[in-house]
């Protein structure tokens, strides 16, 4: 059955599991997940920190074999293989010693397509996306959102049809952070791509997917999968209608249980 | 408040409320020290004006015997054995057997050394295998193995590029593997993450990133090569300005001993600003 579910699913994980040895015992950092993502989903992922997010996204991207279970991806067994979908990490990570144009080929570089083709492909992008007249400019010289804009415009123009999003806008201040989430909605409107996002941030979270999980720590593990039901194009008073509250109070709710309690595996 | 505060709190014994018996200290007004620059014309001068102060001193000392002329020599003889040494001697040949000794031992030190440095980053086995043999390598005198040197390359250019290179290498290897360790190893997943290779990875991110440190070592491997091709010399040479130097030492020729460190430092300053120049070129192409 499983297989069969997998086979019409964008990405599909199946019982993924991490443990890791450590001096003090082995130390179980993602209980099992299954996670099944159809084609140009966006879906959130929300809990504290250790809660097995990144790691997650370590295993999708092929950076960490799990303990047990696998990955698929169109169906076809993905675990452990690189370069299979998009994966920002948390930092921006642009290389000081290239232009932006430059950084932001670098997926399709080391794919090996042409300089030449790939800067082709990247400038109207860079101008329709908000980094016209920093092509040639150094990272150095951009501010926190401009260099978010780059790093995710080089996530984009990998060409995979998954993205993972790891923290895109932790860094960045209230005012800049709203801008960019509107920029990410207009950016996944355009390329139809699917996408896993990690955040903090409860309302960015509800906001801009299609469904958010719940995770909680000791193991890292789902505990409740709660899709948002509102209608697209969202606007931003959104965040304002009850359905949206309510959502948010759940998710709340989830996040401040104490941990010692059991109610989180019963939903 | 404060009072509800240490009410509540019996356990804390509150210190009798100090009346103002303490004068009050008259803090003394105090300003942000200002420091004037002179003009780059007045800092010349002082600087000239000290180097003629300082030779006309040493001339009145040895003229007048305040210091002993024949082992310190002075700066009229220093001239006219300068005008001999060029005129006379083969200065120009000494000159270029130390130049090119330390020029080779430069190159060849450097290069090898950074290689090496960046070797490290491909397996983490063989690095730390390797550690401790550079480890001692770098802490020994290697001025010490000069003499085997010598036996092994001959008493030509070949011996003194060797110390040259062995003074060299192994800072160009310790500072290179410095610039591989502090590598994010984020960056590192993050080209992993886009499907490349190894050698992708090792050419698009580990050689630009380690870039910097290569050329902070170039400075001071020029003053350690010119240092390894004057020790050379000094062992066993029959050119070059150690040899000139160690020889005028030997005959008591204290003017000619004056006149080589004088050409070497000249030497010494031309090769450290076309370094320098060098970085700054380098520097310019590496944007940080």
């Amino acid at each position: 059955m499983l297989t069969v579910m997998s086979a019409a699913e964008k990405l599909y994980l199946d019982q993924i599991s991490m443990t890791f040895n450590t001096p003090a015992g082995p130390f179980q950092a993602l209980a099992p997940v299954t996670l099944s993502i159809p084609q140009g989903r966006f879906i959130s992922l929300i809990g504290p920190s250790g809660c097995g997010k990144t790691t997650i996204f370590n295993i999708v991207a092929g950076l960490l074999q799990p303990t047990s279970g696998r990955v698929f991806i169109d169906g076809s067994d993905a675990t452990g293989t690189i370069g299979r979908v998009g994966y920002m990490l948390q930092k921006d990570l642009l290389l000081p010693w290239r232009t932006v144009l430059d950084n932001v080929i670098l997926g399709m570089e080391i794919q090996g397509v042409t300089l030449k083709q790939a800067r082709e492909r990247a400038l109207p992008l860079l101008r329709r996306y908000g980094l016209a007249g920093f092509e040639y400019a150094y990272p150095s010289a951009l501010s926190g959102g401009m260099r978010q804009r780059a790093a995710l415009l080089r996530t984009l123009l990998f060409d995979t049809d998954v993205i993972l999003l790891d923290e895109p806008f932790g860094a960045l201040d209230a005012q800049t952070k709203l801008h960019m989430q509107e920029w990410l909605l207009g950016l996944w409107a355009d390329f139809g791509k699917t996408v896993v996002f990690v955040t903090h941030d409860v309302e960015e979270a509800i906001y801009l997917s299609d469904e958010v999980y719940v995770m909680r720590t000791r193991p890292g593990r789902i505990v409740e999968s709660i899709p948002v039901p509102i209608r697209r194009p969202r606007q931003r008073h959104a965040t304002l209608v009850p359905d949206f509250i309510a959502i948010k109070e759940r998710c709340l709710q989830l996040l401040t249980l104490d941990p010692t309690s059991a109610v989180g595996e019963a939903a | 408040m404060t009072v509800q505060e240490s009410s509540s709190l019996p356990a804390i014994e509150l210190a009798p409320a100090q009346p103002a018996t303490r004068p009050r200290q008259v803090k003394s007004v105090r300003r942000l020290p200002v420091q004037k620059d002179w003009p780059l014309w007045l800092i010349i001068a002082v600087q000239v004006g000290i180097l003629v102060g300082a030779v006309a001193l040493w001339q009145a000392a040895a003229d007048n015997g305040w210091i002993d002329g024949f082992f310190w020599s002075k700066p009229s003889a220093i001239y006219a054995t300068l005008i001999k040494f060029f005129t006379e001697g083969d200065a120009w040949g000494d000159i270029a057997f130390t130049f090119r000794s330390t020029i080779f031992g430069f190159l060849l030190g450097t290069a090898a050394g950074s290689l090496i440095g960046l070797s490290f980053w491909w397996s983490r086995n063989y690095a730390a295998i390797v550690q401790p043999y550079m480890i001692c390598f770098h802490s020994l005198p290697k001025l010490a193995l000069a003499p085997l040197v010598i036996l092994v390359f001959g008493l030509g250019l070949a011996s003194k590029i060797a110390i040259a290179t062995a003074l060299t290498i192994i800072v160009s290897v310790l500072t290179t593997y410095a610039g591989v360790k502090a590598v994010d190893p984020d960056q590192e997943k993050l080209f992993y993450s886009l499907g490349a290779s190894r050698m992708q990875v090792f050419r698009k991110l580990i050689v630009p990133f380690c870039l910097p440190w290569v050329i902070s070592v170039l400075r001071v491997n020029i003053g350690l090569a010119l240092t390894g091709a004057i020790v050379g010399e000094f062992i066993a040479s029959q050119h070059g300005l150690g040899r000139q130097i160690l020889y005028a030492g030997q005959t008591y020729d204290i003017a000619l001993v004056w006149v080589a460190v004088g050409v070497l430092s000249t030497l010494a300053v031309a090769m450290y600003a076309a370094v320098s120049w060098l970085e700054s070129v380098l520097r310019k192409g590496v944007k940080q």
